[in-house]
Order: C-alpha cells, then sequence, then structure tokens
C-alpha cells in the first residue's frame, strides 16, 4: 500500500505526538541537566509503546477517514449519541435523570475518605460554581476573562475584613455573620468587574483578554506587598466558620468538616444552575446572543451591546465574588491562592465541559478535577501519576485538544455549537471578540 | 532621595530594559498585523530562547579564564541559539495551537483560548525539563557590573550597554527587513488586506508562517538579552509578555516603529513611576499605562497602521 504525501505526513505528525507524549510522561530535567528529562524519556525502551500508540492512533484514524468515505459514517458515536438522545427527549426524561444525578451527588460523597471530600469541597464544587459564573462571561457573551481568579480574591478578602477581628491587620468597624457577607463581596465584585470592563468593553474585545490578564496579576501583586492591609503574603488565618441563628434554627459549620460545606455548596449550585438557565432565556440571554452572532445586526436592531457585555461581565465577576466567600470561611487562603494558573484552570473547565452549557460545565469541573485528585497516586498496574506540578501541563494540552477538535466541548450547547459551526462556514462571529466599531472595510 | 539625583539612572535602567520591551512587542505587533489576534503564547516563545541561549553558553562556557573574543563569542551564540529557540517555538506554536484553527475558519476567541493552552502547557512543560528555579548566565561570561562610563553620574554597567546595543541593532535589523525587503513586502501586504494579497500571488499562509517565526526569533534573542540582565525561569515570559503587549498598544498595534517607541517609553515610565510607588510595584505602573491608554488613546501613540509598517 503507498501512502499519499497527506498520509505521510499525518502519520508523522501522530509518531510525533506519541514521541511528545514520552516526553511530557517522562522524568523531569532540573537546570544541571537540561536535556536528562528528555534524553531519559526518548532513549529508554518506553518510547517503543508511545511510538506504538502513535501508530494506532493515526491507523484508527486512517481508518475512520476510509469507512467515511465509502460508507458516509457520521462519527463513531453516531448511533450511541442518537440512543441518547432519544431516550432523553421522551416525556419526563430529562427531570428524570437531572434527579438520579443529584442523587448521586448527595450520596456518594457519604462514602468518601475525609480527603476526598474535602476535594470534593474545594476543588470540585467551588470550581464548578466559579467556571458557572465564567460560562456567563465565556459562554453566553462571548469574552475572554483572564484574570477572573482576582474577583475570587476580592471575595475571600472582604469576607476576612468584615468577619474577623484578627485575620487581617484591618477589620470593619462591626464585625457581621459570614452569611451577610455574600452580597457585600458580590457587590463589591461587580463593581471591580464594572470599573474594569466599562473602559475596555468599549474597545475590541481581545484588549478585554489582556487587561484582565493583567488585573489577575495586579491584584496578587497588590495582595502580596500590602502588608498593613491583607497580611502580606502570610494571608488571612482565622476567618470563622459559617453559622446560621434564625431563631430556633442554630447550626455552626465546623471548619474541620467538608461535608456541610458541600451540601450548602451544592444546593447553591442548584440554585445558580437555574437562575443561569433562566438568565439564558431572558432578554439579557437573547441580547447576548444575539452580540455573539452578529453584533452589527445586535447593535442596529437597537440592542446596547455595551451595557449587555457590561452585564455579563459583572454577573461573572460577582458570582466569582460569591464563590470566594464561601472558600475563605473553609480555607486559610493567601496571595499565592489567586494565581493566574488558577484562572487559566477554571477557564479549561468551561472549555473542556463546553461553552455555554451549564450542565458541561459542571461535568467539566467533575471530570477534570476528579481525574487530577485520583492522579495524585499512581494507578495500579500503570502506575501512571501527575505530580501536582505537573498538572498544568496536561490542563494546557486540554485547551488546545478541545480547541482544535471539538470546540464545543464535552456538552455542547446546542446553540453554541450551532454558532461554531456556521461561524465556521463564515456565517457570523460567535463571540464577541470583534467589535461592531471595528468591522473591516 | 529627591527624584532629581535619581533621574538620569533611573533613564538608563528605563532605556534598557525599554529596549528589550521594544524587541518582543515587535512580535505581538507583526501577528496583530497579519492575523489581528494577540498572541498570548508569545511569552511562552521568550522564554524558550531565554533557556536555550542560557544553557548554551553555560554549556559551551570553557574553564579558566576567558579572553575578550571568547566572551563576545559566547554571548553572539546565546543571542543567536537564543533566537533559533524561540524560532523553533513560535514555528511549532503556529503548527498546532494556530494554524488547524485557521484551518477551519474558526471563531476568534477560539484563537485566544487555544493560544492560552499553549502558553499553559509550554510553561510547564519547561518548567518540568528545565527545573522550577530560575538560572543565570555563568558568572564567567564577562564582568557585567563594571562600569563602562557615566552618563550625568548615572553608572552604565557592560551589561546595559551589551544590551542596549544589540536591542538597537535587532530593532533596526527589523525595521529594514520590513520595509526592504520582499518578506517584509509580503507581511505588509498581508496586514493590509490578506484576501487582495492572495489574488496578487503572495501565498498568505507562508508569510504567516514566517511572520510567526520572525516574531519568534526577535523574542528568542529578546529573551537572552533578559536572561542576561535578570535570569531564566518557566515563569518568566509572563510579565515581560504582558508589558511588551502594553508596548505595543502604547506605540499603536501593528505599527512596527510605534512598538519600538512604545518599549522605550514604557521602559521610562516604568522606572519613574517605580520611583513614586515603591519598587515592589513596578509592575503595577505598567498595568496603569495599559488602562491609561486604552481610556485615553487606544489607538496609541503613533495610531494602529496595519500593513503601513514604515
Amino acid at each position: 500500500m503507498r501512502l499519499s504525501v497527506l498520509e505521510t505526513k499525518r502519520l508523522a505528525a501522530c509518531l510525533g505526538l506519541g514521541l511528545l507524549l514520552a516526553v511530557i510522561t517522562g522524568p523531569s530535567g532540573s537546570q544541571d541537566h537540561p536535556s536528562s528529562g528528555i534524553r531519559g524519556s526518548l532513549l529508554d525502551v518506553r518510547v517503543v509503546d508511545f511510538l506504538l500508540f502513535g501508530l494506532v492512533v493515526w491507523a484508527l484514524a486512517f481508518g475512520l477517514r476510509r469507512a467515511r468515505q465509502t460508507e458516509a459514517v457520521s462519527g463513531p458515536t453516531a448511533q450511541l449519541r442518537q440512543t441518547v438522545r432519544t431516550a432523553l427527549d421522551r416525556r419526563g426524561a430529562r427531570p428524570t435523570s437531572y434527579l438520579a444525578m443529584l442523587l448521586v451527588a448527595i450520596l456518594v460523597p457519604l462514602a468518601l475518605a475525609p480527603a476526598a471530600q474535602l476535594s470534593l469541597f474545594l476543588d470540585i464544587g467551588i470550581y464548578a460554581l466559579l467556571a458557572l459564573g465564567l460560562n456567563v462571561v465565556v459562554g453566553y457573551a462571548g469574552l475572554l476573562d483572564l484574570g477572573y481568579i482576582a474577583f475570587y480574591a476580592i471575595g475571600a478578602y472582604v469576607t476576612a475584613y468584615f468577619t474577623s477581628a484578627s485575620a487581617l491587620p484591618i477589620h470593619a468597624p462591626f464585625l457581621l455573620n459570614p452569611f451577610f457577607v455574600f452580597p457585600v463581596a458580590v457587590a463589591v465584585a461587580a463593581l471591580a468587574g464594572i470599573i474594569l470592563g466599562g473602559p475596555t468593553l468599549r474597545l475590541r474585545g481581545d484588549y478585554l483578554a489582556i487587561v484582565t490578564l493583567g488585573f489577575g496579576e495586579i491584584v496578587q501583586i497588590l495582595a502580596r506587598n500590602s502588608d498593613g492591609v491583607t497580611n502580606g503574603s502570610r494571608g488571612a488565618f482565622g476567618v470563622p466558620g459559617l453559622s446560621m441563628h434564625l431563631g430556633p434554627l442554630e447550626y455552626v459549620f465546623p471548619r474541620t468538616k467538608a461535608l456541610p460545606y458541600y451540601y450548602l455548596l451544592l444546593t447553591i449550585l442548584v440554585l445558580v444552575m437555574i437562575a443561569f438557565s433562566q438568565l439564558e432565556r431572558s432578554r439579557v440571554g437573547r441580547a447576548l446572543a444575539a452580540i455573539r452572532e452578529d453584533e452589527v445586526a445586535a447593535e442596529a436592531s437597537g440592542v446596547p451591546t455595551l451595557r449587555y457585555k457590561l452585564v455579563a461581565f459583572a454577573i461573572g465577576a460577582s458570582t466569582s465574588g460569591f464563590a470566594g466567600v464561601l472558600f475563605a470561611t473553609k480555607q486559610f487562603f493567601n496571595p499565592e491562592t489567586f494565581s493566574l494558573q488558577a484562572s487559566i484552570l477554571v477557564l479549561t473547565i468551561v472549555i473542556f465541559g463546553g461553552m455555554g452549557s451549564l450542565f458541561g460545565v459542571v461535568l467539566g469541573a467533575v471530570v477534570l478535577q476528579g481525574l487530577a485528585y485520583v492522579l495524585r497516586d499512581p494507578i495500579p498496574f500503570i502506575g501512571f501519576q501527575v505530580a501536582d506540578a505537573d498538572r498544568f501541563i496536561y490542563f494546557g494540552a486540554v485547551i488546545i485538544i478541545m480547541m482544535v477538535f471539538r470546540p464545543q466541548g464535552l456538552v455542547p450547547s446546542r446553540r453554541r455549537s450551532r454558532e461554531i459551526k456556521l461561524s465556521e462556514q463564515g456565517l457570523g462571529h460567535a463571540d464577541a471578540i470583534t467589535g461592531a466599531s471595528e468591522v473591516k472595510p | 532621595m529627591a527624584f532629581a539625583d535619581q533621574f538620569w539612572q533611573l533613564t538608563v535602567t528605563g532605556l534598557v530594559i525599554g529596549s528589550v520591551y521594544a524587541v518582543i512587542a515587535l512580535g505581538y505587533t507583526l501577528v496583530y498585523g497579519v492575523l489581528q489576534l494577540i498572541n498570548f503564547a508569545h511569552s511562552e516563545v521568550f522564554m524558550f530562547g531565554a533557556f536555550g541561549g542560557v544553557f548554551a553558553t553555560r554549556a559551551l562556557l570553557p574553564s579558566g579564564n576567558i579572553s575578550a573574543t571568547e566572551s563576545i563569542g559566547l554571548v553572539l551564540l546565546g543571542l543567536g541559539i537564543g533566537a533559533l529557540c524561540g524560532g523553533l517555538a513560535a514555528f511549532a506554536l503556529e503548527r498546532t495551537a494556530y494554524r488547524p484553527l485557521r484551518r477551519r475558519g474558526a471563531p476568534r476567541l477560539a484563537y485566544l483560548i487555544s493560544a492560552i493552552g499553549a502558553s499553559l502547557f509550554a510553561s510547564n512543560l519547561a518548567g518540568k525539563e528545565f527545573g522550577r528555579d530560575s538560572v543565570n548566565i555563568p558568572k564567567d561570561l564577562f564582568d557585567y557590573n563594571t562600569q563602562v562610563f557615566s552618563v550625568f553620574g548615572a553608572r552604565v554597567s557592560k551589561q546595559d550597554l551589551v544590551v542596549f546595543v544589540v536591542a538597537l541593532a535587532l530593532l533596526l535589523l527589523l525595521d529594514r527587513l520590513v520595509s526592504g525587503t520582499r518578506l517584509g513586502q509580503g507581511i505588509r501586504s498581508v496586514a493590509q488586506d490578506s484576501d487582495t494579497a492572495s489574488l496578487m500571488g503572495v501565498n498568505v499562509e507562508r508569510i504567516i508562517v514566517m511572520t510567526f517565526v520572525l516574531g519568534g526569533l526577535l523574542a528568542g534573542a529578546g529573551g537572552f538579552l533578559y536572561a542576561m540582565k535578570f535570569n531564566a525561569s518557566f515563569t518568566m515570559g509572563f510579565i515581560p509578555g504582558v508589558k511588551a503587549f502594553t508596548a505595543a498598544v502604547l506605540g499603536g498595534i501593528g505599527n512596527v516603529r510605534g512598538a519600538v517607541l512604545g518599549g522605550i517609553v514604557l521602559g521610562l515610565v516604568e522606572n519613574y513611576g517605580q520611583f513614586f510607588l515603591g519598587a515592589q510595584n513596578l509592575d503595577v505602573v505598567a498595568f496603569l499605562v495599559l488602562v491609561l491608554i486604552l481610556l485615553v488613546r487606544p489607538s496609541g501613540l503613533l495610531g494602529e497602521r496595519l500593513g503601513r509598517a514604515a
């Protein structure tokens, strides 16, 4: 069998991919032996496995392309997807499946070890909430916010300021129950979002990305350097846990246990998902869809585009601030908690799960963060594990792979994936990056 | 200490670091010119260049005393290898994170996200392979800190002089390249109107790749210069990256000479600014400049001039 030039190139690409994978999963180097990691990965028997893997990937893709050419298969999972879709379209099937998933989310944690419960709250739950908020910005409004974690930081520091006399060098003249801080933090974060978005959103959408990138870094630098306000790199210690005093109902959330926080967070997640699905269908949501699909047409039809983009940005920021309060009442934090990587991790979750899809975004948090948790320890038999420091190599790869092969995400939003498809055919934009003010002549 | 006493020293530092920002900013501005996209992974191209140059000089440094010729040769070699690493990284970046999306005609949001993913991937892979501590160029390469001359009482060290002169040479070279060669003509034509350029027989795909590589070569050399003044580490790209982008916007994005002016102005402003705000807030100044310029004059000092570089 003779291979065409294109097929040969594809084969080379797949083998290259195998080698790259060998380097990523191989031993690490150091500054005194910068090539030792690469040599240890490539000049070893294990490289054969990875080359074979590349070959298998190529062969599968080749076979699939062949099959498609001859019998017009629409995809390997088409049958399965069709079955799932018909099953879900049956009357009452959707609510039942949602209830079943909720039941799983309620019951499964009871059987987990305390460390896993904590990870369920901190790594999955909080990040699912953050991702739901960022989804409003990236998924609904089609904008890119790379300093998203800064609003989370604002929420956390506002909590420390208002609830504790000792967590920070300064505190509010009156101390509040953490529950009353939620509206305050949400307002402060939304205000920060409006101040930041106001001037930038007038310009191209991509400027917002870089300004938020800078903003995220500045918030971290300021938190680190302002010893007299934020306690510098020592962080905030001793924020009280949540507590309820509603007449006969009296409950203090123990900071040492994760489950009570998890269930509270689960309730909040469900409420936020309901609220955002309403938002998507509301006037605001429809305006945002119009802006994504064609900003010029939206503007011409009387949609105040700047205002709606600002609203979306502020909603995202306030969700982040809200999550910050919840986080601060459970966990110690310092400026390092709010790194750029955390912002990009939230973005990874949104992209992986599916931009604009509420269920997808939450599933993205469960799958990605769950995998990261499981892979901390070596997998039995294979022995594969991912060191904490190396996690972000994989997250970065996930982003690129999704963007290249499946931009609509794991569980696509129907409208969003249709927009992406149309945009690729030259109809509409599927984002709000190209502003109405600068359409090419 | 009064500002007047420090003024000239701050100016010298500002010019030196500003010239490095200018070299990196050219990569942003060139790519923005042809694709109208912020290349978020440009900072990682810069980082790979820095590592390439630093490791090359560390590996090739002879033991014992080295002569002046050897020292100059090694610095030039570091620059060359740094540039090469940067160019290769930019080429790989364009192939993996940009070209598949362009083939499909993906929305612009997709490019930004994919570039961010590439940046995260590249910097952490470098952290894994090259260690997570910062690396310096060898101490014996040349006596960096010797004062060469002074301007109005401000010290100009050998290191400052080398960085500034090399950066200036690179900037002049690129300016000639963009305005005077066939490749430059191609880049300018694609930046002005890629559809028409394609009809006129310009190979747009090739020009896009060459633009990335050109920006990568510059960023790689700039990375080595930066590592010479500070150090190299896997997270080093981020801050100079944001600053170089600020410089590109400050000068007017897409405008090659604007990027140079923007870099120098930003270097000066941030050094004067840190005198008033404190050295630990150096990076805050650049961000304030970015927000201010977007508020007041988003088209930059010299105006956006896609394709009319000269």
